[in-house]
């Protein structure tokens, strides 16, 4: 699914400090029933949002008018567990556009690049200070530049590199996906198909 | 050059190495389920595209259905719903669909094998994490995400960076009790949740080659579980002897041909991995979680680590224990529980409830105890009752349910209620995994069993 392109993001942002953030809380499995791609967002962190009446969990961050913004900064180990592309389509249709930990289970970070999200690697001491930026000021911005993948703490313009692969950052400031790609390829696919013992 | 076991398979499959960026990697088999596909089927109607080799993706439901009364329409309909688009998916781009009431039907990582649709040096991709079970046959297998089941669908294709290579080897004879469930907790307790992230694992040593394919499948099924993409074992005379005659793989001739290729499977002497993890299997004992990520585990007879002595922080291990309801220092042998889950793409195949089976008989369920015991596919179920071993369940007070992800990840009605602690066979003992507010204890069969008639936590090889 072709998504919006992604620049330069500047935002303030969410902390969740907790680490090995698993895609059950992300989005639980009760709520992967959908046939389509829609409303997922409601659901982003359901049993840590709400109790089980509904009623918005008080303490949790998400429900905590100081804290906003289209970047979700995660504890180390963020999105463990099961493939379910439903997790990042709820991080992106809750409205983040970029998540930020210091360590991404692989098919979440996957996931992520493939639905418009951008997850961004930052060394554990950035995310400590990123972590401690929020909660000296919850309306501090950080601005994350795809182009030039850097991560930058506006007031004190700290700043980090973060890695992503040439062929997926172009992918992401174009806004095209990888079926794009392998759609223009399909004859190179077929004549390689011929050629293997299954 | 000297190459591994998983380079070799790797680089059979690529298409095409993008510069700076992934392998275009060519998937062999697909498997889809009721949950993942949806949207996947959605984006290909979206773009106007078709699926290029229907014959290379084989459909099953699992994971939303019911384990009872099978025969009757499902009453949830939103899963009703979820199973109706497979259904007609299936039928509308020629994909073989083993719907509920079929006789192939199972959950996904028990049929595959068990039809020998999964086979050594084969790539295999399914909208499911647990899809690294197939790697237990020498296959590159893992978990993708929804995308990518359109991608694969659509050319047959993923993109994927080759992940560096690590080899966990487990040497010597494993006790009496311990099984390849404990292997795998064992070596997730030693790596943590996120060990083997950004690798793909192959197991060696004399542990695995002694393990029989569905212990194979058990511990290739739990690599997710310390982040790795996945996990494979060398194919070997105990892979051939358990694919011969199965429904889908080769016959005569092509067997023979099939069978020379696969003896090539195996890492040479000297090739070089990213990283080398040794154990010893006497150091194994029956093994239990106690926390809320399968790292969390420790021996049966070993009390609940100091926040000292773990890799999480203090924060998130205070918020692990204080959702289990347990404090540092306890004792796990002896704490009472509710509810017990034999079954799920983990521990959900013949041997799991001839295991069971062996503990249970003669004695009785535990009147505290509710207990789930779910066979993996229609096959399995056939084979529990034609054993006999039915008949030792009825007798012991338990109940047969039938085939599904069940209890596993909850999203069927068998669901643990909130504060309820469930010793179970499964993967994930994740917040809420079984049910809002359920308390998981992951553990093999054995372990299961004893619980199951015990009521509380016990060692299993007192019962044995």
């Amino acid at each position: 699914m072709a998504y919006d392109k992604f620049t330069t993001l500047t935002s303030t942002a969410v902390p969740l400090s907790i680490e090995n953030v698993d895609t059950d809380q992300i989005i639980p499995a009760r709520f992967l029933k959908a046939t389509e791609r829609v409303g997922f967002g409601d659901n982003l962190f359901r049993d840590w949002r709400y109790n089980n009446d509904d009623s918005p969990k008080l303490d949790f961050v998400l429900n905590n008018p100081t804290y906003s913004g289209q970047i979700l900064v995660g504890g180390r180990n963020f999105g463990s567990g099961s493939s379910r592309e439903h997790a990042a389509w709820a991080v992106y249709d809750y409205g983040f556009r970029c998540v930020v930990s210091s360590f991404f289970a692989d098919i979440f970070r996957n996931n992520c690049l493939n639905v418009g999200v951008l997850p961004v690697q930052v060394s554990a001491p950035f995310a400590d200070k990123i972590f401690k930026a929020i909660a000296a000021d919850p309306k501090t911005e950080i601005e994350v530049n795809l182009p030039e993948q850097t991560i930058i703490l506006k007031a004190t313009g700290e700043k980090e590199s973060f890695d992503i692969s040439g062929y997926k950052k172009d992918n992401m400031i174009n806004g095209f996906d990888d079926i794009d790609y392998l759609q223009n390829i399909k004859e190179e696919v077929i004549a390689f198909a011929n050629e293997l013992p299954y | 050059m000297s190459t591994t076991l998983f380079d070799k398979v790797w680089d059979s499959h690529v298409v095409r190495k993008i510069e700076d960026g992934p392998d275009v990697f060519f998937i062999d088999r697909h498997f889809i389920h009721e949950v993942t596909s949806p949207v996947a089927f959605l984006g290909l109607k979206e773009r106007g595209i078709s699926v290029l080799y229907p014959e290379r993706t084989f459909a099953t439901a699992d994971h939303n259905t019911p384990t009872i009364n099978q025969h009757l329409p499902v009453e949830d309909p939103l899963s009703a719903n979820q199973l109706k688009a497979l259904e007609e998916n299936s039928k509308e781009y020629g994909i073989s669909h083993w719907g509920l009431g079929n006789s192939k039907n199972g959950i996904v990582h028990v049929v595959g094998p068990e039809n020998g649709i999964t086979l050594p040096g084969a790539t295999i991709v399914c909208g499911d994490s647990h899809t690294s079970t197939h790697g237990a046959f020498g296959a590159i297998a893992f978990g993708i995400g929804t995308s990518e089941v359109e991608m694969v669908l659509s050319t047959q294709c993923i993109m994927q960076p080759k992940p560096k290579k690590m080899r966990v080897s487990v040497a010597g004879d494993l006790q009496l009790g311990v099984t390849p469930k404990d292997v795998a907790l064992y070596i997730i307790s030693k790596l943590s949740t996120s060990g083997a992230t950004g690798y793909f694992v192959e197991y060696a040593g004399k542990v695995f080659e002694n393990m029989t394919m569905e212990g194979r499948m058990t511990v290739c099924n739990l690599s997710i579980e310390m982040g790795a993409r996945g996990g494979m074992i060398a194919p070997d005379q105990t892979t051939f002897d358990y694919l011969e005659g199965r429904l889908f793989a080769p016959k005569g001739a092509a067997w023979d041909t099939a069978v020379a290729y696969w003896k090539t499977l195996k890492t040479d002497v000297d090739a070089k991995f990213d990283e080398e993890i040794n154990f010893e299997a006497s150091d194994i004992e029956p093994m239990i979680t106690y926390g809320t990520n399968p790292g969390m585990g420790l021996g049966i007879s070993k009390s609940i680590p100091n926040a000292k002595d773990v890799v999480e922080g203090a924060e998130t291990y205070a918020k692990s224990l204080g959702y289990m309801g347990f404090q540092q220092g306890e004792a796990m042998i002896g704490k009472q529980i509710d509810y017990v889950f034999l079954g799920s793409c983990t521990n959900g195949r013949i041997e799991d409830f001839r295991a069971f089976a062996s503990i249970v008989k003669g004695r009785q369920k535990a009147a505290n105890v509710t207990a789930w015991l779910v066979p993996g596919s229609h096959v399995v179920e056939a084979q529990i009752k034609e054993e006999g071993i039915l008949d030792i369940l009825t007798e012991s007070g338990f109940v047969l349910r039938q085939p599904g992800c069940s209890a596993c990840l909850a999203m069927n009605d068998d669901k643990v209620p909130a504060g309820k602690y469930a010793v179970s066979t499964s993967n994930r003992n994740f917040e809420g995994r079984q049910g809002p507010g359920s308390r998981t204890l992951l553990a093999s069969p054995f372990m299961a069993a004893a619980a199951a008639v015990t009521g509380i936590l016990t060692d299993p090889r007192e019962l044995l």
